[in-house]
């Protein structure tokens, strides 16, 4: 039995999803730029895509841009605001590197946060005070390692007092499973959401901005997305990134109460059955139901992952490389995690099809590699 | 059935080694390490190269791993061979790899998943001796024996080792390649130091890292006869870069004084030495004196020397072995063991 406990990284494509998204596959070939019939078809369905996403987010369906996923629209958030607009942006340390490089690139601050991976509040104040030229802070809702949110409104409040001519943008990728992003992000004015991490395809994305945010494009040429993102709309998608939207939205607080409580039970299960292992989040941060990051004492993650693997566990450590390996984490660094301890962390995640059964034998499983390895050792 | 890991760098050879695994009726899993993170010449993180063998291990339809032994690497290799450098030793950074990170960390991995063996697609071969121990041998093909670069190896982690293309020559390699489909058939060896771009090469690798000093170049009456960019550069017997003023016949660097930032030149005959001594000596099984054949770079030519404790005594004189080099003692073939020259 294959236990998939990686979601975060991409969790399967629902089957209404699928079936959304087939005939856009097969027998309709209109591009939505064109003006017969066909074309018009093809363009009433990126609409009602849009139309999906919009609600999700609470916002209008003009201001929803598609893009290719979540690394684009973190960099046409970044690049696009500061293009338009001049000056420079504060990111968080703990941020993907979607939106980290294009932050570094431009010459931005990257703010530290502390022990629970949250912005540190007092710094970001203080960068606000003492930096003329920001524009635009960037802070994601949900850390992708480890589902630690950050409380938006706050940050937002701080910006509005310090900083009123800044935009906010966050990245919403991990929290639309989970979330009301609409009511945590009601003060940003740019959000970032990528279709495979909640029942859509990969390939498909979206910006959506607030309250008039100007852009200048990235990607540039036949001006589709209101000239804000060119090239011709990845029609079938799209249909299922706006499917999936519209899943996720009626069924977000079920899903919630029932992953979170397989996640505590996988935790619980793996601290209470293996010595020397911990949550590596402290206690009390609040934080979604998919992910569970657990610190084993004297084991290299990479080991563990290969034995699980071959049990059919599959899960992940911090991030991977182009050449497939695992790095060491930006996240734990930024939280102050020693090298060591990091180098001893899984990210299980978990995902709106996770079972029982499969906790239970994860439950199994791991306990039984741990003790294995630690043997070696 | 063995359950074999095949450390796959990307190359024909290793890739080779690892079709022979399967053949062999083995369980096989790849594994590329991921060393440098910096840039070489298959891009960042040898990405080109990882590429390579997930394709081959996709070919032979075998699983495929990356490990991220970069912490070891930089630990290990990179930062020991910029200090090398900097004491104005000759430091040869793929025998610390092979010591530290493919028959140490990677292979104490592999015992820890619970494989059998590790194979790599080194050129050389494994004898086994009349009294059980073993021995790493010569490859079928001379000249790409890679033999000197295994001394390190003990009986333990010989005993761990499969090494099926050093019974074949590199022809037959690229042949066997061939017939598979291996896309790498034709890949070109590799070359020089891993984590060192031919582009940029090692002066610009290590001015980076360190300071690098100018110094001045003598002959053997003390007379200033040129001088060198980087006295950190310069390696013992070397003859070129040293902006010598005319004189008569070839002049090689005969010593490197890093503290003065001192080399000193003379002739080709001034260079010989009777005894080397060295440090760090190991064994394939115990320490033995006596006369053996005893090589002092990858493709040197091996020479007789007679080795009592911690210095070797050469039975014709020979060129002055770079500080940093390792020797390594054969027995014909064979190799008995090995140390670095002080």
């Amino acid at each position: 039995m294959d236990i998939y406990l990686d979601h975060a990284a991409s969790t399967p494509v629902r089957e209404e999803v699928i079936q959304a998204m087939l005939p856009w596959l097969s027998n309709h070939p209109g591009n939505p730029s064109g003006s017969h019939r066909l074309a018009r078809e093809a363009r009433r369905a990126i609409d009602d895509a849009r139309d999906n996403v919009a609600a999700l987010l609470d916002a209008e369906p003009g201001d929803v841009i598609f893009t290719s996923g979540g690394t684009e629209s973190d960099n046409l958030a970044i690049d696009g605001v500061l293009g338009a607009k001049g000056g420079r942006a504060i990111c968080s340390a703990v941020e993907h590197p979607a939106v980290l490089e294009p932050v570094r690139d431009s010459g931005g601050i990257i703010a530290p946060t502390d022990a629970t991976g949250r912005i540190d509040f007092e710094n970001l104040s203080f960068l606000l005070d003492s930096i003329a030229d920001i524009s635009l802070v960037s802070i994601m809702m949900v850390n992708n390692e480890t589902g630690v949110i950050n409380d938006i409104d706050m940050i937002a409040d701080l910006i509005t007092e310090k900083s009123p001519e800044s935009f906010i943008h966050t990245d919403a990728v991990q929290a639309t499973s989970w979330l009301d992003v609409a009511e945590l992000s009601k003060k940003a004015h740019l959000i970032s959401l990528t279709g495979h991490k909640f029942g859509g395809p990969k390939g498909a994305g979206a910006l959506v901005l607030r309250d008039g945010v100007n852009l200048s494009p990235v990607i540039r040429g036949g001006g589709q997305e209101r000239e804000r993102r060119s090239g011709t709309q990845n029609v079938p998608a799209i249909v299922g990134l706006g499917e999936a939207a519209r899943l996720i939205k009626d069924e977000r607080s079920v899903v919630h109460k029932r992953v979170t409580m397989l996640r505590d039970k996988l935790e619980n299960g793996l601290i209470e059955n293996v010595s020397d292992t911990s949550r590596t989040v402290p206690d009390g941060t609040p934080r979604t139901p998919g992910i569970a990051h657990i610190c084993f004492k004297d084991i290299e993650n990479e080991s563990l992952l290969f034995l699980l693997e071959n049990k059919g566990i599959y899960a992940s450590a911090a991030s991977s490389c182009a050449s497939g390996a695992q790095e060491p984490s930006h996240v734990l660094e930024a939280m102050g995690i020693d090298v060591k301890v990091a180098e001893g962390s899984i990210r299980f995640s978990l995902g709106i099809a996770t079972t029982d059964k499969e906790i239970e034998c994860a439950l199994e499983i791991v306990p039984k590699a741990v003790e294995k390895l630690r043997e070696f050792s | 059935m063995a359950r074999v890991m095949v450390a796959m760098s990307g190359g024909v050879d290793s890739s080779v080694a690892a079709a022979l695994a399967c053949e062999s009726n083995n369980e096989v899993v790849g594994v590329t390490l991921r060393l440098w993170g910096g840039e070489s010449d298959s891009g960042c993180c040898s990405v080109s190269d990882v590429d390579d063998a997930r394709r081959a291990a996709n070919a032979l339809g075998i699983e495929h791993h990356v490990f991220n032994l970069g912490d070891d690497f930089d630990k290990h290799v990179v930062g020991p061979y910029v200090e090398a450098h900097s004491a104005g030793l000759t430091p040869n950074p793929c025998i610390e790899c092979n010591r530290h990170i493919k028959f140490d960390r990677l292979l104490n991995r592999a015992k820890s998943l619970g494989f059998d063996k590790i194979v790599t697609g080194h050129h050389a071969r494994i004898t086994t001796r009349e009294d059980g121990t073993s021995r790493i041998a010569r490859a079928k093909d001379a000249a790409k024996d890679q033999s000197y670069v295994l001394y390190m190896l003990n009986q333990d982690q010989i005993s761990s080792l499969h090494l099926p293309v050093g019974e074949m020559t590199k022809d037959q390699v690229r042949e066997k390649a061939n017939s598979l489909g291996l896309r790498v058939a034709t890949k070109p060896d590799s070359q020089d130091v891993c984590f060192i771009t031919r582009e940029k090469g090692r002066a610009d690798f290590l001015a980076k890292r360190i300071p690098l000093t100018p110094g001045r170049v003598i002959d053997e009456n003390g007379s200033e006869v040129g001088q060198v960019e980087a006295i950190e550069l310069v390696t013992v017997g070397q003859r070129k870069g040293m902006l010598l003023a005319g004189g008569k016949g070839p002049r090689y660097a005969t010593s490197v004084d890093i503290e003065t930032a001192t080399v000193t030149v003379g002739t080709s005959e001034q260079l010989l030495v009777k005894v080397t001594e060295f440090r760090d000596s190991v064994w394939s099984a115990k320490q033995i004196n006596g006369e053996f054949l005893v090589q002092t770079s990858a493709h040197g030519k091996p020479e007789t020397a007679s080795v009592q404790g911690g210095s070797l005594t050469w039975k014709e004189p020979h060129q002055k072995v770079a500080s940093g080099q390792s020797v390594v003692f054969y027995e014909e073939d064979q190799v008995v063991g090995g140390a670095i020259a002080i």
